[in-house]
């Protein structure tokens, strides 16, 4: 295995990781930012640079500020008194750890099936811009209304009513 | 005593004439009007007394005319019985049949009972003014009246004893009129069971009859029971104790009769029964219901004399001699010693009864009916006018606090004088001298002895004594009650009146210069003719008869005449002989033997069946009780703590399940998302598992 | 190990941090960063087996990977405005005391 695969990937497990444990909120968002930037560079590495950048813009660029802002507006940089954690997180941790066996177990048993190296994709630009506007016109439609009505749906959902205390 | 021997030869049965098909109306008229005053209100007394009176009135009119067929018929020669019958209850082939009857016998008293109790209603109306229950008196009246006439018209024994046993019940609801009083409440019970002895042996004597005749009715165009082909049955099979099935069935009948009319061993109840309003005196124990134990034996005559040779008698028959004549003595003797005006009478009417039998025993039917029918008048008058006397002496009925109400009561005392001498027999004016003799004659003829002839005789001296006594007492002297003794009320006199005529007049009926009630009955032409009067020794008795008499009223003067003593002097018969006196008031001990024996036995019985019914009866009955308590407690047990137990366990379990399911549902996201997480996995290594293998 | 095993499992490790963090932090914003987290690690794998499909000139793989983007992006939107509107209503982001919905 690639050594850079290695380095990527302790990169992304650990801001993972970080994301998840740390007690400061905004630690917590700055290390999924991280997190985000290993992924997108593990895809770079995987020859899909299209959907590398793409998850930088989308990702780091909207919804890491995204969460920076929901942070700072629920003011959820003070520490909480009770601790980070939930009561249970016991329970939590126990039911993600079967999670990751029972895929861990799914991977390694279904490895011998997979099929080893392949040539090096040439994906161009090109080709994705036809493959959207061709075979995939109509999930980018709906991506696109369905963005609308994020958007919307978000708006209203956290705007202020009228009469409610701030 | 011819008409023994001569079988009443009846022309072959008429055909029921208009009047024969409506006799059944005679007592339903009154029965009718009896269910209809039981719904009135108590202050409706007018409506009460008029359908009562005029009910009994149409029963009247009824009888005349049912009375006036016969005696056409009779006057022409053709002999009336009609016989309407039909059948009631049929048990497999043999019916039960019931009907009624119209002959002589039937028709004369008729007439009679009607007659007499329509004047006993008028004068009840001025009796019971005063009475707050004057409306249940009428519908009683009314209800007796009617059950005395069913029985009288009654061709069945079934019937008879049906009416019979109405006529008992009605006596009891009208001597206990007064229920609040004790006394009265006894006597009414104490007249209901010993007349209820006497029906017992009477019941037996009807079922023994049915069984060997196998039918109840009467006359039956030749098939009833009375007829000969019966009675020749009966006689030819014997009852064990050498008599025959006719005379043991007949002195049964008999005892049923002993029974109502007071004969000697069943006579207790008539002196008590004075407890009752004086019209009911009047009309059950002088007239009617006591009468209707003689009409019984009267009717079943046959029976009795079935079998009878020319020249002797039948032991049925003696029997009954014998019990009259000493019911007779005996109740005469007792009358002597009474104080109370009715009470006097009561026993006066045991002995006359006694006489009745007497008659019936010896001479026959018309020689006793006779009688009956003058009685009947008499002592009805004798007693209204003893109501009259009471009354006016504001209720008092101790003869030792009246007197001299001769001045007072000058109708009453007219009225009342000639029921006397009706009673004592005076000679040729009064019905009773005639009635009476025509006893004392059939006595004197008697072949079976002497000894009933002679007990008579002097019955007849204790009649003539005891009612001076009564009438020295009461109208003669001075008065010794309290308050003003006053005249009653015409409606009350005028009663009285009519009665004392007929007292009087009736006597003609049986004269030996005119027998005409004695043809009547026995349907032979009769004769108005002073040969009568040339048998052998008729004019002998009746001068002796007349002498006895007249000792009687001589003895009772000389004792009492003018004198009125005080109630505290002994009585002057008392101060002659005192320990028979003593042993006469106090009824010669009749009630306290009785007490003694049959009641004291009666008594000890019902304790020991009650000690039975409790113990036993009871205790079996407590045992299952128990056993059943214990079942439904172990029951009891059993649901509480099983069924009800195990069924709010299992709610309880499953509340609390719900209570353990409900904490899924924590409201918390995260939670939800950790079974989400989980059945997840779950569901991937079951796909995973699966596909491997 | 080949190398679509490897992408593999630190997909799924990053798959099994991310739902850690849903299920056991108490503020509402991190169990949001803990499913952007998963959806990554799903792209990741989606990418992946992209790369070695048999025939990667399809897209297949890339094009759903960029469609998950778009939509994760979109549930983030929407997701932290209820999380705004949430601590509008209650006042607090922390998950532990909001049970409204308690059965």
């Amino acid at each position: 295995m690639n050594i850079v695969f290695w380095i990527l990937a302790v990169i992304t497990v650990l801001s993972g990781l970080a994301a998840v444990t740390l007690k400061n909120t905004v630690h917590c968002a700055l290390a999924v930012t991280g997190a985000f930037a290993g992924l997108a560079l593990l895809f770079l590495q995987l020859d899909a640079q299209f959907a590398g950048f793409a998850q930088i813009l989308v990702y780091i660029g909207a919804v890491a500020i995204l969460v920076v802002f929901a942070i700072l507006l629920t003011r959820g940089s003070d520490t909480p008194a009770q601790g980070v954690f939930s009561r249970t997180w016991f329970a939590g941790l126990l039911i993600a750890a079967a999670v990751f066996t029972v895929l861990g177990w799914a991977v390694m048993n279904s490895a011998a099936a997979l099929p080893h190296e392949n040539a090096v994709p040439t994906v161009t630009v090109q080709q994705i811009g036809q493959a959207l506007m061709g075979r995939y016109v109509l999930p980018l439609e709906i991506v696109a209304l369905l963005l609308t009505a994020a958007m919307l749906g978000a708006v209203i959902v956290a705007m202020h009513e009228k009469g409610e205390p701030k | 005593m011819q008409e023994m021997q001569e079988a009443i030869q009846f022309s072959p049965y008429t055909v029921a004439s208009w009047i024969g098909r409506i006799l059944w109306l005679i007592p339903a008229l009154p029965i009718v009007a009896a269910g209809i005053i039981a719904l009135l209100k108590q202050p409706k007394r007018k409506l009460a007394s008029g359908l009562a009176i005029g009910s009994l009135f149409l029963s009247l009119l009824l009888s005349l005319a049912a009375f006036a067929e016969v005696l056409a018929g009779w006057a022409s020669g053709h002999a009336v019985r009609e016989t309407v019958n039909f059948a009631w209850l049929t048990f497999g082939t043999t019916p039960v049949e019931l009907g009624w009857i119209l002959d002589p016998l039937a028709a004369v008293m008729l007439v009679m009972v009607t007659f007499v109790g329509l004047l006993i209603f008028i004068y009840s109306t001025g009796y019971m003014a005063h009475d707050e229950n004057f409306t249940r008196f009428f519908c009683f009246l009314s209800l007796f009246a009617g059950a005395m006439l069913g029985v009288v018209i009654a061709n069945s024994l079934l019937l008879l004893f049906m009416c019979w046993e109405l006529v008992g019940l009605t006596s009891y609801l009208l001597i206990g009129f007064w229920y609040q009083k004790p006394s009265a409440a006894a006597a009414a019970k104490k007249a209901f069971l010993t007349t209820r002895v006497g029906d017992i042996f009477f019941l037996l004597g009807i079922v023994w009859l049915f069984a060997q005749t196998g039918t109840l009715l009467f006359y039956n165009q030749g098939a009833g029971s009375m007829e000969p082909d019966a009675l020749a049955g009966m006689l030819a099979s014997p009852a064990g104790l050498g008599l025959s099935a006719a005379t043991a069935i007949g002195l049964l009948i008999f005892a049923g009769a002993a029974g109502k009319s007071g004969q000697l061993p069943l006579h207790v109840w008539l002196p008590d029964a004075m407890e009752g309003p004086t019209p009911v005196s009047a009309l059950i124990h002088a007239a009617t219901m006591v009468a209707a134990g003689v009409y019984l034996i009267a009717r079943v005559y046959p029976l009795m004399a079935a079998g009878v040779q020319p020249g002797g008698t039948t032991t049925a028959l003696t029997v009954v001699t014998w019990i009259g004549a000493s019911t007779a003595v005996f109740a005469a003797l007792i009358a002597v010693a009474q104080n109370d005006i009715k009470r006097i009478l009561a026993y006066s009417t045991v002995s006359q009864l006694g006489y009745m039998m007497a008659g019936l025993g010896l001479g026959g039917v018309a020689v006793g009916m006779f009688h009956l029918i003058t009685h009947a008048f008499f002592k009805a008058l004798l007693f209204m006018g003893a109501g009259s006397v009471i009354h006016g002496c504001h209720e008092e009925q101790d003869v030792r606090h009246m007197g001299g109400l001769r001045k007072y009561m000058p109708w009453t005392y007219g009225a009342y004088l000639v029921g006397m001498l009706a009673l004592t027999g005076f000679p040729i004016f009064f019905s009773g001298f005639w009635s009476k003799d025509a006893i004392l004659e059939s006595a004197h003829h008697w072949k079976a002895g002497q000894g009933p002839f002679f007990m008579l005789v002097f019955g007849a001296l204790l009649t003539a004594f005891y009612m001076t006594r009564q009438m020295s007492y009461v109208f003669f002297g001075e008065y010794r009650g309290h308050g003003h003794a006053h005249e009653s009320p015409r409606v009350m006199t005028m009663p009285l009146a009519i009665l004392a005529f007929f007292a009087v007049a009736l006597g003609v009926l049986g004269t030996p210069a005119w027998p005409w009630f004695r043809s009547f009955l026995t349907d032979r032409p009769s004769t108005f003719g002073l040969a009568g009067f040339n048998e052998p020794g008729l004019v002998v008795l009746m001068l002796t008869s007349t002498a006895v008499v007249a000792i009687g009223y001589g003895v009772g003067w000389a004792l009492y005449g003018n004198r009125s003593p005080q109630a505290s002097e002994r009585d002057a018969l008392e101060k002659a002989i005192p320990p028979v006196w003593t042993a006469l008031s106090n009824r010669l001990y009749v009630d306290e033997f009785y007490g003694a024996t049959f009641i004291a036995f009666y008594y000890w019985w019902a304790r020991v069946a009650d000690w039975f019914d409790r113990r036993v009866w009871g205790g079996a009955v407590a045992a299952v009780m128990w056993f059943f308590g214990l079942w439904a407690r172990f029951n009891r047990f059993l649901d509480e703590n099983f069924v009800n137990g195990g069924f709010d366990k299992g709610c309880e379990e499953l509340s609390v399940g719900g209570g353990l399911l409900a904490r899924v549902q924590s409201g918390r996201v995260q939670t939800y998302l950790r079974l989400l997480a989980l059945a997840v996995v779950v569901l991937a290594a079951i796909l995973i598992w699966s596909s491997r293998g | 190990m080949t190398p679509l095993a490897g992408y593999l499992l630190v997909a799924a490790l990053v798959f099994a941090i991310g739902l850690a963090g849903a299920l056991t932090r108490r503020n509402a914003i991190l169990v949001l960063i803990g499913i952007e987290l998963m959806l990554n690690a799903a792209n990741l794998n989606l990418i992946a087996f992209w790369r070695y499909s048999p025939h990667p000139e399809v897209l297949t793989g890339m094009m759903f990977a960029v469609f998950s983007i778009a939509v994760a992006a979109a549930e983030a939107a929407v997701g932290l405005g209820l999380v705004i509107a949430l601590y509008r209503h209650a006042h607090t982001t922390d998950l532990d005391e909001i049970n409204r919905m308690k059965g």
